[in-house]
């Protein structure tokens, strides 16, 4: 494991977390999570969970985006926080 | 001093998941919308993840599959040299659960919508109040 | 609100922050996780089951009881959102729109009316945005490997990372990738919805059923060794070749699960033309 890599991911994976709960549009929250999601996949490979891993890239970083797309095609875009 | 930095070295990690999971709670707690609420459901739901399969990390081991499986019985194998693969077990139907309760939240998300039409929360209640 | 959350996270992490100074080191091999149950799954999983990864010998044989549940819970989550959410509507619309696919002419027809009879022509909804060419080529391009993919991966879980869960996700993507290039319609009539409910049971169905295969042939509940006879190897064997029937139920119920929530949520229920 390389220490500087995972501290790396992980400032990102904070930054992208509360990003994706500030950016002003849900279509943006969306695919900031996908993007956080990716960041774990990353952090859990570089951990050694390979079958997490892979679960995490595939689930999280794949059909929960297109689940919140499609949520929020079918309701609105518009946030106030 | 020389204590915090060792500290500091041995238990970063659980630190950072910890702000993570408090990102997750404040969004919970906090915002006003239904979907940023979900989305911090989420965050709080894979911070609790990394932390157990962090649990699993061993200094010095390596993933948990065993090289040449094919009927390789000579090798003996030491569980020194492995990761734990217990919490990647427990954790890895935790995440594809954790998708099914998504589509169930966001399913409950859309029918409040059809009958509010707004996502937000004060507008959802001042709108119960109203009848 | 927006103070009353801060502090409340605040508290919650210093006090978890506190608490941290009682953890081991972060990857100590000698801390209490990794010494008590776990090195009897690393060092018997070869001798006892035959699967080289741990991961996979440990969901589906060792807490297999664990895992048969999850997938229940994953099953009953695609009974909520189908219950939740779908409507179904008996009376005719006003009128339908059909498109006429060689010249783009849209045509109205009213209540009652009927289409010439003719493959030329595609149920549309009110707002119609034209595919792109590109995309739609690319993902027909691209399905058929997936989903190779998808069964390597479940078929191949035994010596690589994959199994049931991972290959499911990515069978069900596959078609969700097809809903959302093209539209909807096209992708319910690939997979009905009927078949897909049932499809969903069916996982469910055979991961319990094996379980209550072993419990018949007179050892207890997901006991693959009792499968032995019946797979003609010896009991070694049948424990790998019942983690394999298990995941390959794993992955038909997270499948057709993933595409039952995506159809109602990109719908919001109605069927219609989705994303």
């Amino acid at each position: 494991m390389i220490w500087q890599l995972d501290l790396a991911i992980l400032t990102l994976v904070v930054i992208v977390g509360i990003g994706a709960i500030t950016v002003k549009d849900l279509l943006g929250a969306a695919i900031m999570f996908g993007a956080y999601s990716f960041m774990m996949c990353l952090l859990w490979s570089i951990m050694g969970a390979v079958d997490v891993a892979f679960t995490e890239a595939s689930v999280g970083a794949g059909v929960s985006t297109v689940f919140f797309v499609a949520a929020v095609f079918r309701t609105t875009r518009r946030t106030k926080d | 001093m020389g204590d915090f930095i060792q500290a500091l070295v041995a238990k970063y990690n659980y630190w950072i998941y910890i702000t993570l999971m408090m990102i997750g709670l404040y969004a919970m707690i906090a915002k006003n919308n239904l979907i940023k609420k979900i989305v911090g459901m989420n965050i709080f739901q894979t911070a609790i993840i990394l932390f157990y399969v962090s649990i699993g990390v061993k200094k010095g081991g390596t993933l948990p599959i065993i090289e040449h499986g094919h009927g390789a019985h000579s090798h003996v194998v030491h569980a020194v040299d492995y990761i734990n693969p217990l919490p990647h077990v427990l954790m890895l139907t935790a995440i594809v659960v954790s998708v099914a309760t998504l589509g169930v939240a966001l399913a409950l998300g859309i029918r409040i919508y059809n009958r509010y039409h707004t996502l937000e929360e004060d507008e959802i209640l001042s709108q119960i109040r109203e009848k | 609100m927006k103070i009353t959350g801060l502090i409340i996270a605040v508290l919650t992490g210093a006090l978890l922050i506190y608490a941290t100074a009682d953890f081991p080191a972060w990857g100590d091999p000698a801390s209490p996780a990794s010494t008590h149950v776990s090195p009897r799954y690393i060092e018997k999983t070869i001798e006892e089951t035959a699967v080289p990864n741990m991961v996979t010998s440990v969901l589906a044989d060792y807490r297999g009881y664990d895992t048969m549940f999850e997938t229940t819970v994953i099953f009953s989550a695609g009974v909520a959102c189908f219950l939740l959410l779908r409507i179904f509507r008996r009376e005719e619309p006003e009128e339908r729109l059909y498109r006429h696919v060689l010249t783009g002419v849209t045509i109205h027809v009213k209540k009652g009316g009927k289409l010439p009879p003719s493959d030329d022509f595609e149920r549309i909804d009110t707002e119609w945005t034209p595919h792109d060419l590109i995309i739609k080529t690319m993902c027909r391009l691209l399905i058929p490997f997936i989903q190779l993919f998808a069964l390597y991966v479940i078929a191949h879980g035994h010596h690589s990372p994959g199994g049931g869960f991972q290959g499911g996700v990515m069978l069900g993507a596959s078609v969700i990738v097809l809903a959302m290039s093209q539209d909807l319609r096209t992708a319910v009539r690939r997979l009905r919805e009927k078949v897909d409910a049932l499809l969903c049971a069916t996982g469910v169905f055979i991961y319990a059923g094996t379980g209550a295969l072993c419990l018949l042939l007179g050892a207890d509940f997901l006991n693959y060794r009792a499968l032995a006879p019946l797979l003609n190897v010896d009991p070694i064997m049948a424990r790998s070749h019942g983690i394999f029937i298990v995941e390959i139920g794993v992955g038909i119920a997270v499948m057709a699960t993933m595409i039952w929530i995506y159809s109602n949520v990109s719908s919001s229920g109605k069927y219609d033309e989705g994303l």
